[in-house]
């Protein structure tokens, strides 16, 4: 007798509770949506490298976007905001260099702004992996 | 923190292929290859345009 394949499992396991709890939860906190899938290791290594890309990006006196002025600014605010709760914290405590005046503080604002894509593309990773498009 | 303009592509280019890696790939081995070709995407390319613009600038 053959076996039953995984799909039917993965079917009704993607049928279980809010299937975009992984989503939400991995844009607030880096990795927390492969936590919650159980997925450890992958969830540790996407936190240890956003969170440290945030953090760099700080350290090197990088710019926290906070209004959008044009164009760029709201780009910038858009990448910003990927980090969900670590930009929100990180302008409550005031954390950030606003004018921008060195070269390394250029590249402090980009490790911030991509740190904050990386975490979008993380969160979407764990959305699919809830819903059973990857394994 | 003020790190060398190569430092700093270095951590960029480790941090950026680990979520690139992870993200794209499904299993552990292909994740770990395709981080480490984007890796060296990364530095390659920062390289060869670091030399180009050096050129130009002659």
């Amino acid at each position: 007798m053959a076996t039953t394949p995984n799909k039917p499992a993965a079917a009704s396991k993607s049928s279980q509770g809010f299937v975009y709890l992984p989503l939400i939860a991995g844009w607030l906190i880096p990795g927390a949506g492969h936590f919650l899938l159980r997925k450890w290791i992958r969830g540790t290594l996407l936190a240890v490298s956003i969170i440290s890309m945030f953090a760099l990006g700080l350290a090197m006196q990088g710019k926290l976007y906070t209004s959008a002025q044009d164009i760029l600014d709201m780009l910038g605010v858009a990448g910003d905001l990927g980090s969900g709760l670590l930009y929100f914290l990180s302008r409550a405590a005031g954390w950030g260099g606003t004018p921008v005046q060195t070269t390394v503080a250029d590249y402090g604002t980009k490790f911030i702004v991509v740190a904050g894509l990386l975490n979008i593309i993380a969160a979407v990773d764990a959305h699919n992996l809830r819903t059973g498009r990857k394994s | 923190m003020h790190p060398s303009h190569f430092l700093a592509v270095l951590l960029f280019a480790l941090f950026a292929s680990t979520v690139f890696g992870i993200t794209m790939r499904d299993t552990p081995p292909r994740m770990f290859r395709y981080g480490a070709y984007c890796f060296v995407l990364f530095v390659g390319s920062v390289i060869v345009f670091s030399w180009v613009m050096f050129l130009i600038a002659r």
